[in-house]
Formats: structure tokens, C-alpha cells, sequence
């Protein structure tokens, strides 16, 4: 099970235009109870893009990500319909969930540093997928707190508690986290929602470099934020997938839609 | 701009009124423990000594020590504590972090609830019924000691439950989303950080357990005997119904006798929960959130 949902091996440098489907969404529908999340959303994300997804609150953002790494089996109350292909295999007849949430690292709107050290924050996946060498974590650790922009201001104090640290370092210590286990996809949810403007930049900066590595579907509020960072987005209202294109295009007039244009021009949200 | 209206000093003379009222009642809820404390201290001070807690009494009980019934709360105590905290804790973990919110989940509720509203002496009788006759283990610090287990075992269920709902939701999504199975997160994440609620618990259970007289009463404590528990199918004689015994059944007990059981038994009570609060100090301190 776990090789099977390994994707094949795609040069960093594939165009976003040629590169493969990652995730592949059809007619994904999700209701809490019988109060409607999401409907009918079909959309492809492709490997080594930076993938946005905008839009106001109640938009079914925050529930598409938790469809996509099956966190919906948490909430009984959650139903899914339609199919989420990641590497072609549909998540929601996984039986290794556990497997496919390790493929998927995520970071939430407000920081979650576990109330263990720096170091254990970063080596607990990995601890948890049993590794267990010394050596190893140590380069584990190291490797992705670098990648996440927080090893030079923490590398002397690994042993601290992670849930001490600022909001800011605190943030890079989740994207260390969710990169401990090598993700195929990242997956981050307003992430600069309490993070001052200095470390979303440095944040972003992390992930334009990341993009080489992996696929990232970044939903956030800030519509400059996706201008900035993603190559394609989608945009979300009330359940419904308004539209999605090119980035550059939401801004430059090649909207179909109106609404899409009021929200991208702040008329509401 | 601010002149005080009559509408203010209304207001805060009925806030001072409050504030003196809730004192008040604060203080008469302090009087009882000074004045239980207080007159064991005068009145059973002078019996307490080494010999008093190290020998066994003698004299139709009348002198001597109390050093069976000292052993042999520890014993109950030791082994209610080895019954209900791993099966309270095992139960609070199930209810806190698997349960689904369903009927069978409230059904349990209500039985822990309800369990925790059984009077002592029905707890006695269902003792007797069940672990005396028929598991046949006959009036035994094991028989006794489940009692004392069932009946305090909601308290065990309760305070685990609570310091564990009080671990932040965030940190169990968090380790989800990693593809951390339940009881793994339960078990790196979830018990470290609840791990003092825990114990405050256990240790407000032993003061519970050691004080109860009805359940042991006709499940394991006698009245008298002349030999030490050696085991957990041996009687024994226990503090509680030892002071019952002392200040009721016998006569010619010197009056400050019981006194000094008392003071022995209320003190034991009170180490153990000062030892709670100076371990929930101590693990404040080292909060980690």
C-alpha cells in the first residue's frame, strides 16, 4: 500500500503547463449534516505547482484540505461525495490512511508547537514511522529546520519547548514538522493568519523554494499573498468553485466571472 | 467629566455588601475544618506517640496502639489503588479519546454518573453479594479492597477524563494530520500532558478510600484480631472502622483514645492531599503551554 500511492519521479524542473496530475478532484462534494461545504468541485492540481485556493470565510476551503488527507474520517458528521485522485488512486478507498496522511504534510491557520522540544517537534514523524537511529533524526531535524527558514535562530536551543517559542518561529516549526517525512504534497491553510509580515515573507520565500520539491495547495485570504506565490488558483464562495485559471489572469481581466472580480478587487470579503 | 452620580455610589455600596457577604461565607465554610482539627489536636495530641502507631492495642482496646488497623488501611488502600486506577484510567482514555458522541457513549456517562451517587453502604452490600459470596473470597482485604475500588472509580474516570479533555484539540490534529495513529498521539502526545491531572485524581481517591467505613466494614475489616495481614486473602483491621469500634462498641475506652485515631486517620487524609497540591504546584511550574 505504501509504495503504491508513490508517485513516479518528475525532474524539478518540469513545466507547470506539461507536469503530471498530482490530485486529481472530481465532483467532490461535501455536507455537514445536511448543511452543504462544498459542491460539485472538480479541479486538477499537478505536481510542482503551487496551487491557490482563495476566497471568503464559508467558502469550503479549510474542508476541501481535510477531504484530501481523509482528516474527515475524524468528523462523523462529514460527508464526502466524488473522488480525490492522488497519484491516480482514489484517498477515500485508501485503507492505509495513515500512510497517505504521511505523504501529505499540512500546516494550520494558528502555529501548533507541541508541548515537547524543538528537536522532538521536528522528530516525532519521523520517530513515529520508526526511525529511530540517532544520527539520522539528527539530520532529519537539521535538514528541515533549515528548509523552514528556523535553524539559524534555533540550532542553539533545540532542547527548549517548541510551544515557547514566538508565534512566527513557532509557524516555521509546524513546516518543519509537516516536512519531516519527505510530503509529496503540502498543504497549508492561512498559515500567515498570526504571523507578522517579516516571517510571511521569509515563509514564502521557504515555499517558492519547496515548489521544486513537492505540489503545495496554499489556501489563504490574501489575495496578493496567491499573486505572489501561486501559478494557478481556484476561487472558492460559499460552497461553490467559482473559477479557476492562470493566477495572473484573476488580476489582469481574463475573469469570467464577476464575483471573482469583486473579491479580487476587495468589493467584499 | 467623571463626577460620581448617586447611581454609582448605589452601585458600589451593593458591590462592597457582596463582596463581605461572599467573605463571610467563605469563613464559615473554613470554621468546621479548624474546629474538627483543632479539637482532635487538643483532645487526642497527647495520646499520639511512637508506641501508640507501632504497637497493636491491647487491654480489650481500651490501651496500646493501633498499628493493625494503620497496616491495614495501607493495604486496602494499596490494593483498591491497583484495581480502579489502571481500569479508571483505561475507561477515561476509551471515553475521552476513541468515544463517538453516541447512545452508547451517554449510556456509560450515566453509569459513571450514577455510580458516583451510590451510597456507601449499598456499595457494602453489593461487596458482600458479589466479591464475599460469590467469588467466594470471603471477608478479605481483596474483597473489601474492590469494593472500595468500584466505588471509587468514577473519581479516577472523572478527573483522567477532565485532564485529558483539557490536553488542546490542536495537538491530537496535529499529529493526525502527520499520520500518527490514536494511540500513538494518546501515547507521545495526550497522557504526557495530562499526566498531573492524573495523579491529582489517584491522589484524591486514596484520601476517599482511606477515610470509608461502611464498604470494608462487611467485607474485610474486623472489628479485632491479633494477627498482621500477610496477604490479600487475610482480614485485617482498618483505621476507620477502628475508630467506629473505639468510640462506640466497646466500653471503658479511655476518652482520649479515640480522639488520638482519629487525629491519625485525618492526618494521614491530609499528607496525602497536601502531597497533591504541592505535586499540582510543582507540575505547574513546568507547564509546558
Amino acid at each position: 500500500m505504501v509504495a503504491s500511492i508513490q508517485g513516479a519521479a518528475i525532474p524539478p524542473a518540469a513545466q507547470t503547463e506539461q507536469a503530471p496530475v498530482k490530485l486529481e478532484v472530481r465532483d467532490l462534494t461535501i455536507r455537514y449534516g445536511n448543511q452543504p461545504a462544498l459542491s460539485n468541485v472538480s479541479l486538477d492540481i499537478r505536481e510542482h505547482e503551487i496551487f491557490g485556493i482563495i476566497g471568503p470565510a464559508n467558502a469550503g476551503k479549510t474542508s476541501f484540505l481535510k477531504t484530501v488527507n481523509r482528516m474527515n474520517t475524524f468528523n462523523a458528521n462529514m460527508h464526502v461525495d466524488g473522488e480525490i485522485l492522488f497519484n491516480g488512486l482514489d484517498v477515500r478507498h485508501l485503507k492505509n490512511v495513515y500512510a497517505l496522511r504521511s505523504r501529505i504534510g499540512v500546516v494550520f491557520p494558528l502555529p501548533v508547537g507541541l508541548p515537547m522540544t524543538v528537536y522532538d517537534n521536528v522528530a516525532l514523524a519521523p520517530r513515529l514511522s520508526g526511525i529511530k537511529d540517532k544520527a539520522d533524526l539528527d539530520i532529519i531535524v537539521e535538514r528541515c529546520l533549515g528548509r523552514a527558514a528556523l535553524w539559524d535562530e534555533v540550532k542553539d536551543r533545540l532542547d527548549s519547548l517548541g510551544s515557547l517559542l514566538s508565534g512566527g518561529q513557532q509557524q516555521r516549526l509546524t513546516i518543519a514538522r509537516a516536512l519531516s517525512q519527505e510530503p509529496e504534497v503540502l498543504m497549508l491553510d492561512e498559515f500567515s493568519i498570526a504571523v507578522d509580515p517579516v516571517t510571511t515573507m521569509r515563509i514564502e520565500d521557504v515555499l517558492k523554494e519547496l515548489k521544486e520539491e513537492m505540489t503545495i495547495i496554499l489556501v489563504t485570504n490574501l489575495v496578493q499573498q496567491a499573486r505572489r506565490l501561486a501559478g494557478r488558483t481556484a476561487f472558492f464562495l460559499n460552497g461553490e468553485c467559482v473559477e479557476i485559471g492562470e493566477t495572473e489572469d484573476l488580476f489582469t481581466g481574463e475573469i469570467k466571472d464577476r464575483r471573482t472580480r469583486d473579491y479580487v478587487e476587495g468589493r467584499f470579503g | 467629566m467623571f463626577e460620581t452620580s448617586e447611581l454609582n455610589i448605589k452601585n458600589q455600596r451593593v458591590q462592597r455588601l457582596f463582596k463581605i457577604l461572599f467573605l463571610l461565607m467563605t469563613m464559615l465554610l473554613i470554621a468546621p475544618v479548624l474546629l474538627i482539627l483543632g479539637t482532635l489536636i487538643v483532645k487526642g495530641g497527647s495520646v499520639i506517640s511512637i508506641d501508640f502507631l507501632f504497637t497493636s492495642p491491647t487491654d480489650g482496646m481500651t490501651a496500646g496502639g493501633i498499628f493493625p488497623a494503620l497496616l491495614g488501611t495501607v493495604w486496602l488502600v494499596a490494593v483498591a489503588l491497583l484495581i480502579s486506577v489502571p481500569l479508571g484510567i483505561a475507561a477515561a482514555i476509551y471515553l475521552s479519546e476513541y468515544a463517538g458522541e453516541n447512545w452508547f457513549t451517554r449510556i456509560i456517562n450515566l453509569a459513571i454518573i450514577n455510580l458516583a451517587g451510590v451510597p456507601s453502604i449499598v456499595h457494602a452490600l453489593f461487596g458482600v453479594g458479589a466479591f464475599v459470596l460469590f467469588f467466594k473470597f470471603g471477608t478479605s482485604i481483596l474483597a473489601a479492597s474492590l469494593t472500595l475500588a468500584i466505588m471509587t472509580l468514577p473519581v479516577v474516570i472523572v478527573a483522567t477524563r477532565e485532564s485529558l479533555q483539557a490536553v488542546p484539540f490542536a495537538f491530537r490534529e496535529a499529529c493526525w494530520n502527520m499520520g500518527a495513529t490514536r494511540w500513538q498521539t494518546i501515547r507521545r502526545v495526550v497522557l504526557p500532558n495530562a499526566v498531573s491531572g492524573i495523579l491529582t485524581g489517584v491522589i484524591l481517591e486514596v484520601s476517599r478510600t482511606a477515610g470509608e467505613t461502611a464498604p470494608i466494614m462487611f467485607t474485610g475489616a474486623v472489628f479485632f484480631t491479633p494477627f498482621l495481614p500477610q496477604g490479600i486473602f487475610d482480614q485485617t483491621m482498618a483505621m476507620s472502622l477502628h475508630l467506629f469500634v473505639v468510640s462506640t462498641q466497646v466500653p471503658g475506652v479511655p476518652e482520649n483514645l479515640p480522639y488520638g485515631v482519629a487525629l491519625v486517620l485525618i492526618a494521614m487524609v491530609l499528607i496525602m492531599n497536601s502531597l497533591s497540591i504541592a505535586f499540582r504546584i510543582y507540575l505547574r511550574g513546568k507547564k509546558k503551554w
